[in-house]
């Protein structure tokens, strides 16, 4: 075992983590542990863009992309947070410009900007050009800039680095405090403890609990995972985003920004049916809505193919130069995993599990919450992996790539300060004993399940019966499911027990997390009667702003015996100048 | 391109696909390069007999025996299309991304062989030491260099001068460049194309201003000039970058010290 000592530990090195380690590094000494090499991490694979009110092109302003953000959640947006990220999203852009980041530009040299779903102008009169982007690689160029300022700035990253705990301190009144985390290193099966002033959290989403997805491989919800076993609740995990067009039957992302473009959605019949559910934005209108118009049109028989159940993206109307100019990579996917040519055909597109709205809960200081306003001293959290809210019950395309710079710098430049304010807090005894016994237990099991075959099972049941619409009934199997799994999986067993490069182990830890969160997910979907933004269900189809226009907190509670159950609270949204509305686009 | 299968959807001015290709499953046979630091003196080959769809990624099939027949097979992988840059692997002799390889466009007949990349250390089946690697891109300055006080807005770069470079943002550092060329394996010390390639990306940004130094690091000794231009890289780069062009293109500014 080594033990290693930083001001600041980050954990996970995707646009949230390097953007906060810009700024971290600056002011305090700082470590990047990275369960990959940072530019594999998932935000390369974000694609049509960053949205921001720099009215380049045209008439635009924060406080009209706030109220995007605010109505794109169908209200369950906390406002004061999605003010400071769309205010703060204007110099977040600049800020990357001047990084070198290769923006598509306008004919004057400016950062050009084109639409995307749920961004308007004017409060909904019509769709505005507010996404900043480079070809449909925005995410791919945001990832490459910000390591390359990494590079340039000298920051210290620990490559193939699997944190698996979070160390905490509790006084005997309960109060929690950061000392680090415990990593254990790919290459040589090794276990480090990083002792730390304060610790980020920017390890990503768990779009890997469903089949169908957009997400990587490596997408298993590690940090929510960590912090849920150290007793931290989780916010809102109920609201998870299905991404309308992902290639039919693979779940490939291909961009909101095809229909930016021009793009248009066809089912069967060739018609263009967004126009019956949204009838002022149509094609752009927010994801919730065309992910449940597309699963709609196929449950009513107008799903196009042998088996009915997809519909088609119509790029073909637009030039052939600017689909390959401004849609290069989503041209080639179509080309390369469905054999389609996008130019002249239509493309075979179903909604895809993309983003968890849900997370660890943080102030707009991305200071981690222990409840509804204590802070844990010294833990933050940025991207995906956290909920602030700004995303509320539904995110607008582009946010994402937003939420991870403004809240990555604001997680850096806290931490940091927070870093050069106090001490270490001490270590707790043998602090790595946690992850010791939890990957001895793997290695020495002799159970007779695989990891392979629990993954697959919770995966379909995850997408049967916790996906774009839900009932009771379907959330009732999807538990029952994750709950004979997660027994079965404390009988799962390894066949690699070497100490090199041991995925295997690796996976079945990662399996671990998956189930803690899938059930999670199930418990309050099944909680939460009624529909909003990303949370469908068929059996409560209104939103209930009276009984339900809160955010859900889940707490991980362990009884006398060891075993865990889950106690449901809530949390009040903050409502600051705009009072809730039908959500009509 | 592939050939598919049409269908008119009716209502609609264009002809329209399903897609409808074979997805009869059949038994392929990998034939996949072992290592084991901790117990093989040596690699050696392995055969995998393993179901698959036609249209399917070598990179499911590989996840496949992974998860139902051997758990020790070892490989990076994460975002499974393409653009993360980790499975960069050999596959019938050519280095390409596991994720971006179907299994139909090779013949399915016979073994279909799978090793590591080439000239980096093996640390385990298919996982090869990048730190080498990452350190040739880092020794190019891969980053903007600017002077004087920064604009309050953003830098203004016309289309035309954006488009000069763009071919060489595309890269995603997944070696497959790099560890096709002959000259990097006969020498660990040059630089490689992807490092070149990313020099490039700043040399002939308009924006930046470190093209000199750039340009004195890629004139040393086991910089551009150890290039032989085999194409080697840009057969495999799998962004589908020039990348031999994109070095003849840093050469020339070289020789006439004007980008």
């Amino acid at each position: 075992m080594q033990t290693h000592k930083y001001d600041t530990v980050i954990v996970g090195a995707g646009g949230a983590g390097m953007r906060a380690a810009l700024e971290s590094s600056k002011r305090s000494r700082t470590a990047v542990l990275t369960k990959l090499y940072p530019t594999r991490s998932h935000t390369g694979a974000a694609q049509g863009g960053m949205c921001a009110a720099l009215a380049n092109v045209e008439e635009d302003n924060w406080e009209w992309h706030t109220f995007d953000t605010v109505k794109g959640g169908d209200y369950l947006t906390d406002q004061d947070a999605a003010e400071i990220m769309c205010k703060e999203a204007i110099d977040a852009v600049l800020d990357l410009e001047k990084m070198g980041l290769p923006f598509s530009r306008t004919p004057e040299g400016r950062i050009d900007q084109r639409r995307f779903g749920g961004h308007t102008r004017d409060h909904g009169k019509a769709a505005v050009r507010r996404s900043c982007y480079a070809a449909d690689r925005t995410g791919h160029m945001i990832l490459q800039t910000l390591f390359q300022n990494c590079v340039k700035q000298n920051v210290e990253f620990y490559n193939e680095f699997y944190v698996l705990d979070l160390l905490l301190a509790e006084d005997e009144a309960g109060n929690k405090s950061t000392s680090g985390v415990v990593a254990y290193e790919l290459a040589t099966g090794e276990i480090h403890v990083f002792q730390a002033k304060s610790v980020i959290f920017a390890t990503g989403g768990f779009g890997k609990v469903f089949k169908t997805t957009s997400n990587a491989h490596t997408l298993t919800g590690d940090g929510m995972g960590i912090a849920w076993r150290r007793g931290l609740p989780l916010e809102d995990m109920e609201f998870y985003q299905f991404h309308p067009t992902g290639l039919a039957g693979l779940g490939i992302l291909l961009t909101e920004g095809a229909r930016g473009e021009g793009g248009i959605l066809r089912n069967a019949d060739g018609e263009r049916f967004m126009e019956r559910y949204a009838p002022t934005i149509k094609d752009l209108a927010p994801r919730d809505i065309v992910a449940r118009s597309m699963v709609l049109e196929v449950l009513e028989g107008r799903g196009a193919g042998p088996n009915k159940d997809y519909v088609y993206l119509d790029l073909t109307h637009l030039p052939a130069e600017q689909i390959e100019e401004k849609l290069p990579d989503i041209t080639e996917f179509a080309r390369t995993y469905l054999g389609v040519e996008p130019t002249t055909e239509l493309v075979p597109v179903y909604p895809t599990a993309h983003y968890a709205m849900g997370g660890i809960p943080t102030n707009v200081e991305a200071e981690v919450l222990s409840d509804n306003t204590t802070v844990v001293p010294g833990l933050y959290a940025a991207g995906e992996v956290a909920c602030v809210s700004v995303h509320g019950s539904n995110r607008l395309g582009t946010n994402s790539l937003l939420d991870i710079n403004v809240f990555g710098r604001r997680a850096g430049i806290a931490a940091a300060e927070y870093a050069t304010t106090h001490d270490f807090v001490e270590l707790p005894e043998a602090p790595e004993t946690t992850v010791v016994e939890l990957i001895e237990r793997l290695r020495d099991s002799s159970g007779t399940e695989r990891v392979g075959a629990i993954r697959a099972e919770m995966q379909e049941t995850m997408d049967a019966n916790a996906g774009v619409y839900r009932t009771e009934e379907t959330l009732k199997q999807a538990l029952a499911d994750i709950k004979g799994l997660q027994k079965r999986y404390l009988d799962v067993s390894i066949q690699d027990k070497g100490k090199r490069y041991n995925t295997d182990l690796l996976e079945a830890i990662e399996l671990g997390f998956l189930l803690d969160l899938a059930e999670v997910l199930v418990v309050g979907a099944q909680n939460r009667k009624e529909s909003r933004g990303g949370h469908a269900r068929e059996d409560f189809q209104a939103r209930d702003d009276e009984n339900y226009m809160k955010h859900t907190m889940a707490y991980r509670e362990v009884d006398a015996k060891g075993e865990h159950s889950i106690r449901l609270g809530y949390k009040p949204v903050v409502v600051t100048r705009y009072q809730p509305m039908e959500r009509k686009y | 391109m592939t050939a598919v299968v049409e269908e008119t959807a009716p209502g609609t001015g264009h002809g329209s696909t399903a897609a409808e290709r074979d997805h009869t499953p059949i038994v392929i046979t990998l034939r996949i390069r072992r290592f084991n630091p901790e117990t093989d003196a040596e690699p050696y080959w392995q055969d995998f007999k393993v179901e698959a769809d036609p249209t399917e990624r070598i990179l499911t099939a590989m996840m496949k025996i992974k998860a139902e027949q051997d758990g020790s097979l070892t490989f990076r992988r994460s975002c499974a299309h393409g653009i993360c840059g980790s499975d960069a692997m050999r596959i019938n002799g050519r280095n390409r991304l596991a994720c971006k390889t179907l299994v139909k466009d090779l013949d399915m007949a016979k073994p279909i062989t799978v090793e590591a990349i080439k000239g980096l250390k093996l640390e385990k089946d298919l996982v090869v030491d990048m730190d080498p690697f990452m350190q040739a891109y880092k020794d190019v300055m891969p980053f903007l260099i600017t002077s004087g006080n920064e604009p309050t807005r953003e830098r203004l770069q016309s289309p035309e001068d954006r488009e000069r470079f763009d071919d060489t943002t595309k890269c995603i550092l997944c070696a497959a460049c790099t560890t096709s060329c002959p000259v990097f394996w006969s020498d660990g010390q040059y630089f490689g194309p992807a490092a070149i390639v990313n020099a490039h990306r700043f040399i002939f940004d308009s924006r930046d201003e470190g093209a000199e130094e750039r340009l004195e690091i890629l004139n040393e000794k086991e910089g551009v000039w150890r290039c032989r231009t085999t194409f080697n890289c840009t057969e495999a780069c799998p962004r589908g970058i020039e990348v031999t062009k994109a070095i003849q293109e840093v050469k020339r500014a070289l020789i006439f010290r004007r980008v």
